[in-house]
């Protein structure tokens, strides 16, 4: 007893007990599984659609019109040509919106203000409300109230309204992720510009946002992915599947996320199936577009 | 005190003997004697106080900045140095909570008055960062900014050549003068600045610790600037070095941080201003000469 007590003395470093090394590798093999959870869900889901929804990708699946009698004949173009508009009047209506609000934000805006700290916490809010709720307000305000009231649509949804819809949706977004990026432009630049005699507007211009558009484009663009897959806004705004001409701006339109729903809900097996190519190409327009962002923020992000 | 200047004025100074051999003539003018220095007086503050959110930072300045001469500002940490630097070309407005009283007059014409536009106030008054801070733009671009957004007229590459030339920068540089500022040395780093603030011909340069970041040999280059530009400029200089202020300056102002017991808060006051030469070997006040000597700071 008296010499093992010696020997444990004299130990410099005490080995690990076998107990913590059984915790350390459970925990470690816990966490790999719940990553392989993560990964196994979302592999099965791609492979599943993929292997349904590749071989139908054909030219002419991209360029038909839907049809209701024949499902190899049946094509998305209204759908991908609509969601293609969506995104472009989308980005030009919340880039302006969403910097400007976040270069006043960030750069005009006195934190103690009650106002300018009551705007701030809605615009957290207001970026995790259910974007059903975008797509009531959407109808309620945009297809009823000024594209009625100037007639565009005649009474009836266009695709205006639908990019306007989307819009709101993602706008808190695009105004959160871009204060970020004129955040990360360092203090010591603006006095730099302004010790020159630059006034604050040509600090913000020529040396601010040009630090931040990296970042400002990222977020627009990953924004704008968020938007391409909502579908219950568009739903509510009065987007519809079935179309048989181009989609106008003024007109009404379809979108592929709805072209899905449609799919999906059909009765018929061979008509289902269509909703799997129309997942494929969404996914792979999310795809390109998130690699865009991700070129985007390596190629021209600032080091500071 | 001006007798103290009268006398010692003519006696030889290290940073003189260095500049005596540019090209420019010195001035005509001895501006130690005291009836030109009054003329010449580019700062003049009476009573400044500058405050964060209430609470004075520096407090009680009274005094005047000579024109063409490099003034340093020393003392211990907190003692208000550069909230006071900072208070001469209106940068202070950058903080909401900040607020200044009293007069700051810059030729005779109060920095704070109410029809002041303080982009006009920095427009004539340069200034040169503690860490330096290029742009992240090309050399030529950073010197090409200040001249553009003031709209100056003339060839823009002359303008770019002129600042690099003055900030002692040219020689180096002028091969990759499209290269991003970024790939520079700290010291040519912070030359570019100076030579950035040049650039848009200020009337005064305000340097905030402009060395604290820079290694002996980039510091001992930009002192020698420094002394070269004191023919264009006055130059305002923080400095935490001692013996940089009294190689580079002329005039030295001591500040030093008193703590206030009932309100728990640290005031700087100005407690000596005088020739350089004078602070550093007899300096009139015993808080001065506890500093300069080592013994407290």
């Amino acid at each position: 007893m008296a010499v093992a007590e010696t020997e444990i003395t004299r130990k410099v470093v005490e080995r690990a007990s076998s107990g913590a090394r059984t915790k350390d590798l459970l925990f470690r093999a816990s966490l790999l599984l719940c990553l392989f959870v993560a990964v196994l869900f979302l592999g099965v889901l791609i492979v599943d659609v993929a292997i349904d929804g590749v071989p139908l990708i054909t030219p002419d699946f991209l360029t038909n019109f839907p049809s209701r009698l024949f499902p190899e004949d049946s094509g998305i173009r209204p759908a991908l040509i609509g969601t293609l508009y969506l995104m472009l009047l989308c980005a030009a209506f919340i880039v302006p919106i969403g910097v400007a609000a976040a270069v006043y934000l960030e750069e005009y805006a006195d934190p103690n203000r009650w106002y300018n700290r009551l705007i701030e916490v809605n615009i957290q809010n207001l970026a995790s409300v259910p974007s059903v709720v975008y797509g009531i307000l959407g109808l309620a305000f945009i297809v009823r109230g000024p594209i009625d009231i100037w007639g565009l649509g005649e009474g009836s949804p266009t695709l205006l309204a639908g990019a306007l819809t989307l819009g709101l949706l993602v706008l808190p977004v695009v105004i959160i992720v871009s204060r970020e990026a004129i955040r990360a432009v360092p203090p010591s630049i603006r006095e730099g510009s302004l010790a020159l005699g630059a006034t604050k507007w040509q600090t913000i211009w020529k040396m601010v946002l040009p630090g931040s558009v990296a970042g400002i484009a990222t977020g627009v663009i990953l924004a704008l992915s968020r938007a391409i897959g909502e579908t219950a806004p568009l739903i509510l705004v009065g987007a519809i599947a079935f179309r048989l001409t181009d989609p106008t701006i003024d007109g009404q339109f379809s979108a592929l996320p709805i072209a899905i729903f449609q799919a999906a809900g059909e009765p018929r097996p061979e008509f289902q199936i269509l909703a799997a190519g129309a997942i494929v190409v969404l996914l792979a327009v999310l795809l390109l577009m998130n690699s865009v962002a991700i070129f985007l923020r390596n190629r021209y992000e600032q080091k500071w | 005190m001006e007798s103290t200047r009268a006398e010692t004025g003519a006696s030889e100074r290290p940073g003189v003997s260095a500049s005596a051999g540019l090209p420019k003539a010195l001035p005509a003018v001895d501006k130690r004697d005291p009836s030109a220095t009054k003329q010449e007086a580019i700062f003049s503050l009476t009573g400044v106080q500058v405050a964060y959110g209430g609470i004075p930072a520096v407090e009680d300045v009274t005094f005047d900045l000579v024109k063409n001469e490099i003034t340093a500002f020393i003392g211990p940490s907190g003692c208000g140095k550069s909230t006071l630097l900072r208070c001469l070309n209106r940068m202070n407005d950058l903080i909401p909570s900040a607020s200044v009283s009293g007069k700051v007059l810059y030729h005779d014409q109060d920095l704070y008055a109410p029809d002041i536009d303080p982009v006009q106030v920095r427009k004539r008054i340069g200034m040169v960062f503690q860490k330096p801070n290029p742009f992240p733009k090309s050399i030529y671009e950073n010197i090409a900014f200040g001249p553009r957004v003031l709209g100056m007229k003339g060839d823009m590459d002359e303008i770019v050549e002129t600042a690099l030339r003055k900030g002692a920068l040219w020689d180096e540089v002028k091969d990759r003068l499209k290269t991003n500022a970024f790939g520079m040395s700290g010291g040519q780093q912070q030359r570019l600045c100076i030579a950035r603030a040049l650039a848009t011909d200020p009337d005064v340069l305000l340097m905030d610790e402009p060395c604290s970041a820079l290694d002996p040999i980039s510091t001992g280059r930009i002192e020698d600037l420094m002394l070269e530009l004191r023919e264009e400029v006055s130059i305002v200089i923080v400095t935490h070095n001692m013996q940089q202020a009294a190689r580079v300056s002329d005039m030295t102002a001591f500040f030093m941080v008193e703590l206030d017991e009932g309100e728990k808060h640290r005031t700087g006051r100005m407690v000596e201003y005088d020739q350089t030469e004078q602070i550093f070997t007899n300096p009139s006040n015993s808080q001065t000469e506890e500093y300069v000597t080592g013994k407290v700071g």
